[in-house]
């Protein structure tokens, strides 16, 4: 990859976010912010590939925590941000409130 | 060689994959509707991810990564479990902290290889914009991981006090330039030496923890969001580093949409971030000098049980006292009644009610109590004008009419709930204190307002009952 391609996904990917949130409602602010932490978990990848590639021992043990924070970034975002999505039902759906008067 | 490059292939494929789910992911959270499956689709493409990785050619050190992995998961899969839904944000700011070290770390292994090889006379291997770029995303991944654990910990309790002192942003530039100056010693002289190395990255954490211990805990969730989209950025310069496409785009989307998200957060708190992060409020620094005319006038739960039951439209307030009392089924126990009697039944949310924005729905949702009717500052303040009752529990300052006419006021010009348009307005209180701010509320001693002393839960709980012997 050089370095003016990467650019260019710099600069779209920028665009794609700031787009994808722009029109978000103020209920979903705390779910998304966990969803985002959930996303860049995917440091995981470079930190396995870091770990992966390590020789010395001070470069193994400081990708065992590499590797081990991002596992519980990625891990621990997904759990939270599941468990707060779960709970966004509608009315409709939970049959809130027996409406029978 | 035509094995590798297969591998290659898929790996590259995969990630491609992985980034659109990630951003379609993104894209359905950002609605009520469809945020369910939205966390799948991102989930779904770091499965995918992770799991290629494996894959990668020349990669060594399996059992510690698996190890690593088993581990790292496994506590945050059992924290993430057990946290209770009033924590969430701290544990937000914990497993962000945890990718922000992630990030730095793998700017560690990078940057001491690159010293170690100029310390053993080698020619270097990494030109210089590979080394700036893992410099500077090694001290953002490094400020975000110490600046997190230092929000966790004040919002968890574990850290209570609020370091001040003279010549405090002297001192946080002073760690943050220092850190930069050692990044650019390293970047020119190829790696320079290990000292140098660990120097970067002990100034940028010092710095992390010099920067948010001065922040109040009311301005923590503006900050945690700022960390958010700090470890993006720096998640997108270690894939720089990496060469990984899949890095840089997760890691960008978050960078530029977490900035966007701390705006708009730093907006419904009526606060730029730059006062968030420079100024000495968010602790309670100042009080509003007008004394409030009045007095409050108690009420018994009985009859605000009856005023609710024969009123034709009620709007509840609730504010982070309601959730620290764990009044919320109570409430949601309480309206279920008064829908059955025909009245209408709404939730006000500030912008700022519970901990961060969107955090009250979050325990509301919890509650049981379904999102459409529960209605956000712009929806509802023209409402109030028609409502017979505005029940407010465990809400203070966002109810505070001085917001809208005392200048002198430090929550002047911060949007509100214009509870005080009902017709009646009861306040579920404990005591007759102050709110967060310090500031008295107006609100309190108005004509129609009745205050109904007592915890949260209980006082919801007496209100159940009065509504059921209204009969």
């Amino acid at each position: 990859m050089t370095g003016i391609v990467a650019l260019y996904i710099f600069m779209l990917a920028a665009f794609t976010g700031y787009e994808v949130i722009s029109r978000v409602p103020v209920i979903l602010h705390t779910p998304l912010m966990s969803g985002s932490n959930f996303v860049h978990g995917i440091v995981l990848v470079g930190a396995m590939v870091a770990l992966g590639g390590a020789h010395t021992p001070l470069e193994k043990t400081i990708g065992f925590i590499g590797v081990l924070l991002a596992a519980g970034n990625a891990v621990g975002g997904y759990v939270v941000t599941e468990r707060m999505l779960e709970m966004f039902k509608s009315s409709g759906a939970r049959g809130g409130g027996k409406r029978t008067h | 060689m035509s094995g590798t490059l297969t591998a290659d292939t898929l790996i590259q494929a995969s990630y491609f994959v992985t980034a659109v789910l990630f951003i379609m992911g993104l894209k359905r959270m950002s609605s009520p509707v469809t945020a369910r499956s939205g966390i799948l689709w991102a989930g779904a493409g770091m499965l995918v991810a992770t799991v290629v990785t494996f894959a990668y050619p020349e990669m060594t050190n399996y059992p510690l990564i698996g190890a690593a992995i088993a581990v790292g998961g496994g506590l945050a899969w059992w924290s993430g479990k057990r946290v209770a839904m009033t924590n969430m944000p701290q544990m937000i700011a914990l497993y962000n902290g945890m990718g922000g070290g992630a990030a730095a770390a793998i700017a560690a292994v990078e940057l001491y290889r690159a010293a170690f090889a100029h310390a053993a006379g080698q020619t270097p291997q990494h030109n210089s914009m590979f080394m700036s770029l893992a410099v500077i995303g090694g001290i953002i991944g490094a400020i975000s991981f110490s600046g997190s654990l230092i929000a966790w910990a004040k919002l968890q309790g574990v850290l209570n006090k609020t370091v001040r002192f003279g010549g405090q942003k002297f001192v946080n530039g002073l760690l943050f330039l220092g850190s930069l100056a050692v990044g650019v010693i390293v970047v020119l002289h190829h790696g320079a030496d290990p000292l140098h190395v660990s120097l970067i990255f002990g100034l940028a954490l010092l710095f992390g923890v010099a920067m948010t211990l001065p922040i109040g805990g009311a301005d923590m969730p503006v900050v945690i969001s700022l960390y958010n989209a700090l470890t993006g950025l720096a998640v997108a310069f270690e894939g720089f580093v990496m060469q990984n496409a899949a890095m840089i785009i997760a890691g960008t989307v978050v960078g530029s949409a977490g900035t966007l998200l701390t705006q708009l957060m730093a907006k419904a708190m009526n606060r730029s971030l730059a006062n968030v992060l420079f100024s000495d409020f968010g602790s309670g620094g100042g009080a509003s000098t007008t004394e409030v005319k009045g007095s409050m006038k108690p009420i018994e739960a009985s009859d605000v049980g009856v005023m609710m039951a024969f009123a034709s439209k009620v709007i509840v307030v609730p504010g982070y006292g309601m959730a620290v009392a764990q009044a919320q089924h109570k409430v949601w126990e309480m309206c279920q009644l008064l829908i059955d009697r025909g009245v209408t039944v709404k939730f006000a949310i500030h912008p700022v009610a519970g901990r961060m924005p969107g955090h009250m729905n979050v325990l509301l949702a919890e509650a049981g109590v379904p999102y459409d009717l529960i209605a956000d500052l712009d929806e509802i303040n023209a409402e109030f004008e028609t409502a017979d009752v505005a029940l407010i529990i465990g809400a203070n300052d966002v109810v505070n009419p001085v917001a809208r006419t005392d200048k002198s006021s430090p929550i002047y010009g911060m949007p509100i709930l214009n509870a005080d348009k009902a017709k009646n307005v009861i306040v579920i209180k404990r005591g007759q204190g102050a709110g967060f701010s310090g500031i008295e509320n107006a609100l309190f001693f108005l004509d129609n307002t009745r205050m109904l002393y007592g915890d949260g839960q209980k006082a919801a709980a007496e209100l159940v009952n009065a509504i059921k012997a209204v009969g």
